[in-house]
């Protein structure tokens, strides 16, 4: 274990902790932008810099290891007015149209810029420009809102595996893109999306079906689609779904597929039974339910009086809750008198 | 898991997603984890940057590929004889763990002799994987106590998926790797909620948490848990309940939320099977390519309208909380199912999923400790006896369920259909990363069928020369139980002689092919090897 002060507080903390790490171990808070608890730290955006004794310059906490007897101060004057002039630096090449923006509810730069009081901005100047157009189905890339602050970069590489992205030019051109600025062609996993801190990157069906007057719930719930059982969040609108998310919280730290992430519209698609139907000839009609049911349970009847109960089989499903999976063999076995139920485990 | 039930007492993922990233060695075969589990891929590339081997046996260059120290790539159906020679390697070179053996297992002495002709060289010729690779994969294996073994479909869905199962854990008990942290078994299952329908007795010859029907003792504990009569009989798996219906022996069948026609091999005789039925209902959320054969249909409730739980593949037991309500006048499963059963003379009563749950619990010790209060917090992983169990994350560790468990000699069969003049190629099958098993869900979500929404053929460039093939030409590929034509994808993802269908499109379904002879014990169909030739 490491002893140091922090704000004169005294914290301990295991051996290679770095400095921001210890601090919010402590419940002291340091703004950051690019640091992602689940990333490999790059000290890029440099709003988390503090002063420690014995160093003259600033030091950015997220990549600076603690060490035994270290001073560390995180609020000064002189630190609140360089993290005030990171901000406005960011903001002067930030399109601040932030009631035009998706993101604004979930906007990391926005909370900083509250949190650190920049009101005002002495920085003007030459704005990038892009074109946003990606022809990919997924993922909205608005670069202009980009902050580079490569948390996207990271995580398609560290956690991913893939590599789609990475810093291209230099200086006030530096930008991210695929290689030679061709469409996104990727797993489109959309962690990149997850883990952005402005609205640069998003997803391109959220919000649709966004109407005005209508409760918005986000749930807890578990994804429905492979056996890994990744926990998501439906963030719902009424009856639409505006966008799936993932807590850090859980299990799966927030990471998730292209079929958990950007998937979910089947849910609401026109497509979906809404009627019961029985076979009236050749065609499927709508019935009342206790017509369905009655008929149901007459036919299953009848083949259980004239064949045996053992000529009458249930296929439970993979895709089910637990509860009904119960519910569906005990009517099996306990109603119908058969063992014969099974489910696709083996396809 | 048939297989893993009778070694080790208990068939299910033996360790925990989590650990996965500190494993050393992660040997990967017949899984395409990153199209089909990608987040615990994720977890996989995690363990190879902090410095992990990862082995992959698989026929195709799987993505993950890009990330192994070695990819054993043998043909398809010959897994038998790339496991038995590396336990042979192991032996031999006597990198065996005599002390977790002795403490264990039983039965190594008579299983030793089994391996004798399974030299690297003999499978080599059987697999195609250079000898010298398949030792090296051994050593790797055994030299390490933080050694995983993860599979999936690849393994089960052959006519000799328990003997592939089997040699799996063969290796494992020659190791020790199982029972521990960061080690074990790992099936990677494939849907939401297969383990848990598993679990709760969506199976012919066990009732919920696996006990088994043949047993007296639980028939009784059931007729009295749910005040009705039982019987006796075990029932039919769903691939013997196909050919049952296709005999006229099984008359009425109730279909849950599955695709059969899609999902099973040899698709014409899936639907000559369900045509043959009196009398079919199908409960779903779609139209699928089943429900249309129905004589009633009845619209059920996604995930998101219904309250209730799914079990992962690692055992974890998590809440499916409600955001929507049903559409139109679709009804939540569990109230269409006891509706049903008031009517068949077992009434029902249940005022929420809940109780349901508490039911489960009742009857089934190993998830006793668990209740829907707890699981308002996280997911707990059974076995969960008692409620103050923080859930288990690696099964075996104070010994397996069955005592000492036994090695199992396994010897090499062919699979049922091999290539021949008139059917010269071997095609496999499986899962892209874009769609989701039969299509039901994800065909009918417009940016995946943006960027997924074909089918192709994948084969290697070689054959498309022969066959003076271009990459995008339709071809009609045949096996001798159907035909479809479909796009061809020039690549080298498979090896020459080997054609990959993906199973998700039904208007070049893969299952119209695919071969449904069952592997003897656990009734599972040769889904990933059969004969075909290819037409253009």
């Amino acid at each position: 274990m490491v002893k140091l002060t922090i704000n004169g507080k005294e914290v301990q903390v295991p051996k290679d902790t770095t400095v921001l790490v210890a601090a919010r171990s402590a419940g002291i808070t340091i703004p950051t932008l690019c640091y992602h608890p689940r990333l490999k730290p790059n000290g890029g955006c440099r709003l988390c810099v503090v002063e420690v004794k014995n160093i003259p310059r600033l030091v950015s906490s997220c990549t600076t290891p603690v060490s035994e007897g270290m001073e560390v101060q995180t609020e000064t004057a002189r630190l609140k007015e360089v993290r005030a002039t990171i901000m406005k630096l960011l903001l002067s090449d930030h399109p601040v149209e932030c009631i035009n923006c998706r993101a604004t509810d979930d906007c990391a730069l926005h909370e900083l810029t509250m949190f650190l009081e920049v009101h005002e901005n002495e920085f003007t100047g030459e704005r990038r420009k892009y074109d946003t157009r990606d022809g990919n189905p997924f993922i909205e890339r608005n670069m202009e809102k980009c902050i580079l602050c490569g948390r996207c970069v990271s995580v398609c590489e560290e956690v991913q595996g893939v590599g789609a992205i990475d810093f291209a030019y230099r200086g006030f051109k530096s930008k991210v893109c695929p290689p030679f600025e061709k469409d996104l062609d990727c797993e489109f996993c959309g962690q990149c999306v997850q883990v952005c801190p402005t609205g640069a990157l998003l997803g391109k069906m959220w919000d649709r079906g966004l109407r005005l007057g209508q409760e918005k719930k986000a749930v807890d719930t578990v994804c429905t689609y492979c056996g890994t059982g990744c926990n998501i969040t439906l963030n719902v609108q009424g009856q639409n779904i505006t966008k799936v998310t993932a807590s850090e919280r859980h299990w799966n730290e927030g990471w998730l597929c292209v079929k958990g992430r950007f998937g979910y519209s089947f849910v609401t698609s026109p497509e979906r039974l809404t009627e019961p139907l029985i076979r009236k000839g050749k065609e499927l009609v709508e019935v009342s339910w206790e017509e369905a049911l009655d008929y149901t349970a007459e036919r299953l009847k009848a083949t259980k009086e004239k064949h045996g109960e053992d000529t009458i089989a249930g296929l439970a499903s993979a895709r089910c809750t637990n509860e009904e999976n119960y519910l569906f063999q005990k009517f099996m076995r306990g109603a119908v008198g058969t063992n014969n139920v099974d489910h696709c485990a083996r396809l | 898991m048939a297989s893993l039930a009778t070694i080790f007492g208990s068939g299910a993922m033996t360790n925990s997603i989590r650990g996965i990233k500190h494993m050393e060695v992660i040997f990967i075969i017949g899984s395409n984890t990153k199209e089909s589990h990608p987040v615990i891929a994720n977890q996989m590339i995690k363990a190879h940057s902090k410095g992990a081997k990862i082995i992959i046996a698989d026929p195709r260059k799987v993505p993950l590929v890009r990330f192994a120290d070695q990819h054993l790539r043998l043909k398809p159906g010959t897994d038998v004889a790339l496991i038995n020679a590396m336990a042979h390697v192991i032996v031999k070179e006597g990198l065996h763990n005599s002390e977790f053996m002795e403490d264990r297992t039983q039965g190594f002495e008579a299983w030793k002799s089994s391996l004798d002709e399974f030299t690297p060289e003999f499978a080599e010729k059987l697999t195609g994987v250079p000898a010298a690779d398949i030792a090296q994969a051994a050593r790797a294996y055994a030299g390490s106590s933080k050694a995983g073994i993860f599979y999936t479909m690849g393994i089960t869905q052959h006519t000799h998926g328990v003997d592939n199962v089997s040699c799996l854990a063969n290796l494992a008990l020659l190791t020790g790797n199982i029972g521990r942290e960061y080690t074990g078994i790992n099936p990677l299952r494939g849907q939401n909620n297969v383990q848990g329908a598993c679990d709760v007795g969506g199976l012919p010859n066990v009732y919920p948490g696996y006990q088994k029907v043949g047993d007296p003792n639980m028939r009784r504990k059931f007729e009295t848990a749910w005040d009705c009569v039982l019987s006796e009989k075990p029932g039919l798996t769903a691939t013997e309940m196909m050919e049952k219906a296709s005999g006229g022996r099984i008359k009425s069948m109730y279909i849950l939320g599955e695709n059969p026609v899609l999902s099973d091999p040899n698709m014409k005789h899936t639907i000559d099977a369900l045509k043959n039925l009196d009398f079919l209902v199908v409960q779903d959320i779609f139209m699928t390519e089943t429900a249309a054969l129905a004589d009633v249909v009845l619209p059920a409730t996604s995930f998101a309208e219904k309250f209730g739980t799914f079990t992962n593949t690692e055992r974890r037991v998590q809440l499916v909380r409600r955001a929507l309500t049903p559409p139109g006048h679709a009804k939540p499963d569990l109230t269409i199912i006891q509706e049903m059963s008031g009517r068949m003379g077992l009434p029902m009563d249940y005022a929420s999923a809940e109780d349901v749950f508490n039911e489960i619990a009742s009857v089934w010790p190993a998830i006793e400790g668990i209740n829907y209060k707890r699981l308002e917090k996280k997911g707990l992983q059974w076995p969960c006896p008692t409620r103050d169990h923080p859930g288990t994350e690696y099964l075996f560790k104070d010994g397996f369920p069955v005592g000492k468990a036994a090695f199992t000699a396994v010897e090499f069969k062919p699979p049922a259909e091999i290539t021949d003049d008139e059917y010269p190629f071997i095609l496999t099958t499986g899962r892209n990363l874009f769609q989701y098993h039969t299509g039901s869900m994800t065909r009918r979500v417009p940016e995946i069928e943006a960027v997924a929404g074909k089918a192709y053929i994948e084969i290697h460039e070689m054959d498309a020369k022969k066959l003076g093939l271009k990459d995008g030409d339709t071809v009609n590929v045949a096996s001798r139980r159907g035909n479809i034509d479909i796009r061809a994808m020039i690549t080298d993802r498979v090896n020459p002689g080997v054609v990959f269908v993906p199973m998700h499109y039904a208007e070049a379904a893969a299952n119209m092919l695919t071969n449904n002879a069952l592997d003897p014990v656990c009734k599972t169909p040769e889904l990933k090897v059969c004969a075909v030739r290819i037409v253009t």
